[in-house]
């Protein structure tokens, strides 16, 4: 594999900051919606290397923030009934509802797995007929089709225990929730990679077009974020607006077919509630009517307590990049990775945790 | 069928004792033959005593077993006070129903890191517990090494100026053993780096006994150590990402699971605190046997800003390195 090392190259680096340094006049902000351009803005210290005239913010690109409470405290309360196993991806374990945590739960005896796909957490049902695997589907548009396959697969194997909690969120409708708010205003967005692989670069025409916002699809290796940021600037330095892809090696104009008949047979569009933004209408996936039999939400009585959030975080106008995780009261004090209060501070992908890692718990 | 551990084998009885004679037999020396219940020797000088435990799942894992490890790690633990290991106690914690042929194994991996460690296994025990009491097999082993006349290292002693270096590349181990996780295999040709560095680490010493401080980077990885000696020493210390040596398997592993190859775990990798002027000397050394062919200089120890690391990226901007936080992964070692 030899797709790492060349996208880390210095010298073809100190090319493209030397152009952005030259080439940008007019001041802007860019907001990189991905969890995972943040972190490799952060590990790369690259928000140092560009000139002050750029200014980059986070955006909400992280499933496992934008997750809300209600959806969290459902989960544990799933754990909670017997005979059910949670299978989870890792990162969901940490995360703190209203109340308590699904590791918090695991520590007390209910069962929960983590898994590295969803088709894990079929084996996990094939193993426990006597028992229900509820697999926690979060994520955005890049995983909710494995989980559509998953259910597609559960069918085929005449699997009658295993199920799905659909929180999964798709990606321009909140952006487009964002814009409308006027909180932040952005001259450019560093647009989801492998969001945008299965998208494609359609899903983004109306920001550049109705909202007069440059586009860049961006990958995820330093340089791919430079090259994007290049990209940018040109577009603003030019006074135009279009989509562009940056990551050409990942993504095509029309997505991955495949992948968005997949989500498109299992799922259908439907409100979702995002932290700290409230419910999006056309931002979730539910399970069509058809695998209804599937659906964790159908299968359970799941009884949870009102959701409270946590006093003093502020995750949610993180989220929406109003706020940076610096002007938190408990950022590295009383919220840190070891300790977390809100969900930023949990994800790999989480600003929080970003800035707290990579900034040494001081910020950028 | 195939021959398993009973709970009858750690009954001390019949089974039990066939058991231990077995293993005496393949790890003999004259301490262990004795078969008294504690080792009795003489030694003089300046001690160095460590413990430690492996649960490594799974058990075997391209590069080495739990049984390499626990040779391994304990006699690692033991250079890095710049001792020359010379004894270790070995103890066996199997679950009912291990197949035997895998404890044979385990044990022959024992045999033979000892041997290339040069060192003796002088006390044992063996205990047998329930299915499910343990998982297939746990190892305990303790160790002792003297240390020789003038040498102090500690992780206390890195003072400003002091050069980093490293004996090779990272990450190896942790990626090699969670490419065999059921649920997370992936085809690799990546072995781990589990090997006994008491051969380097005295060489290293011969070349300068002025080396301030050794830390073998394992759980937590490499950032993990270098912020604990920045801490103990309260300097910090200065790494160039150019500088450390990383396989490109290890960075596409790390890039597919999210890892960032400075927390993965090591079992074969020194880290050396030296002063400038016998860093060439250390590093010459180090190069010269076979664990330290990939040596470098990755860094440097600065006086500002006690208790940070801080990187020097690619991109030649810099970054906080932190301590790893929570688990990468359970149970690695």
């Amino acid at each position: 594999m030899k797709y790492i090392t060349e996208f880390r190259s210095s010298k073809l680096g100190d090319g493209l900051v030397a152009r952005i340094q030259q080439r940008s006049k007019k001041p802007a902000r860019f907001m990189e919606f991905c969890g995972g351009h943040t972190v490799t803005i952060f590990r790369y210290g690259i928000r140092q290397l560009l000139p002050p005239t750029i200014d980059m913010v986070s955006g909400p690109g992280c499933p496992i923030c934008v997750t809300a409470n209600d959806d969290l405290d459902k989960a544990v309360a799933l754990s909670q009934i017997p005979g059910v196993i949670i299978a989870t991806f890792g990162d969901m374990l940490k995360v703190p509802g209203s109340y308590s945590s699904l590791e918090k739960a695991k520590a007390e005896g209910a069962e929960v797995q983590t898994v590295y796909s969803a088709t894990d957490a079929l084996d996990i049902a094939q193993a426990n007929p006597d028992k229900s695997v509820v697999f926690l589907g979060i994520g955005f548009e890049t995983t909710a089709p494995t989980i559509a396959a998953s259910i597609l697969q559960a069918e085929e194997r005449g699997l009658k225990n295993y199920y799905v909690l659909s929180l999964h969120k798709v990606c321009p409708p909140v952006i487009k929730a964002l814009l409308d708010s006027g909180e932040v205003e952005l001259q450019g967005l560093v647009c989801p990679g492998h969001v945008s692989a299965v998208i494609g670069s359609k899903p983004w025409e109306f920001i550049a077009q109705e909202y007069g916002i440059p586009c860049v699809i961006s990958g995820f290796e330093p340089l791919d974020i430079l090259q994007c940021v290049e990209m940018l600037v040109e577009q603003v330095e030019k006074g135009e607006s279009r989509v562009e892809i940056a990551y050409k090696r990942g993504v095509r104009p029309e997505g991955n077919k495949i992948a968005l008949k997949l989500m498109g047979r299992v799922f259908e569009p439907s409100p979702a509630r995002w932290r700290g933004m409230g419910e999006i209408a056309g931002s979730g996936l539910k399970i069509r009517e058809e695998y209804k039999s599937f659906d964790a939400e159908t299968k359970f009585d799941i009884k949870t307590a009102p959701a409270v959030e946590h006093k003093g975080c502020i995750c949610g106008e993180i989220l929406r990049g109003v706020k940076t995780p610096a002007d938190c009261k408990l950022f590295a004090k009383a919220c840190t990775p070891e300790k977390p209060v809100g969900p930023c501070m949990v994800s790999a992908e989480g600003s929080c945790s970003a800035y707290y890692l990579y900034g040494g718990g001081r910020g950028g | 069928m195939e021959d398993k551990i009973l709970l009858a084998h750690g009954s001390g009885g019949k089974l039990a004792h066939d058991l231990v004679e077995r293993f005496v037999k393949s790890l003999a020396n004259p301490l262990l033959d004795k078969l008294d219940d504690s080792a009795v020797f003489d030694i003089s000088g300046r001690l160095a005593f460590t413990t430690d435990s492996y649960v490594v799942s799974p058990i075997f894992f391209p590069g080495g077993d739990i049984g390499k490890l626990a040779v391994c790690g304990t006699v690692n633990d033991l250079a890095t006070s710049g001792a020359k290991p010379l004894y270790l106690s070995l103890s066996f914690i199997i679950e009912e129903g291990l197949s035997l042929k895998e404890l044979e194994k385990v044990v022959g991996s024992v045999q033979r890191a000892v041997r290339e460690a040069g060192i003796k296994i002088v006390t044992g025990d063996t205990k047998v517990v329930t299915r499910g009491s343990a998982d297939k097999l746990f190892i305990n082993t303790a160790g002792l090494g003297v240390i020789p006349e003038g040498v102090n290292v500690s992780g206390s002693n890195a003072r400003p100026g002091d050069k980093v270096i490293l004996n090779g590349a990272i990450g190896d181990h942790g990626i090699a053993v969670i490419s065999q996780r059921q649920g997370l295999s992936f085809a690799t040709k990546l072995k781990s780096d589990c090997a006994p560095l008491g051969g380097l680490v005295a060489e290293m010493v011969k070349a300068s006994p002025n080396i301030n401080a050794l830390r073998d980077p394992t759980r937590g990885g490499l950032a993990t150590s270098l912020n604990e000696l920045a801490k103990q020493s309260k300097v910090s210390i200065r790494i160039e990402e150019k500088a450390i040596p990383v396989r490109e398997e290890v960075l596409a592993a790390c890039e597919m699971l999210g890892f960032d190859p400075l927390y993965v775990a090591n079992e074969g990798k020194m880290v050396a605190i030296v002063p400038p002027r016998d860093a060439d000397k250390v590093l010459t050394a180090m190069r010269k046997n076979k664990y330290g062919k990939d040596a470098a200089i990755i860094g440097e120890v600065m006086a500002e800003n006690p208790g940070r690391v801080v990187m020097k990226t690619v991109l030649g901007s810099h970054r906080i390195v932190d301590m790893l936080v929570g688990d990468l992964l359970p149970r690695i070692c």
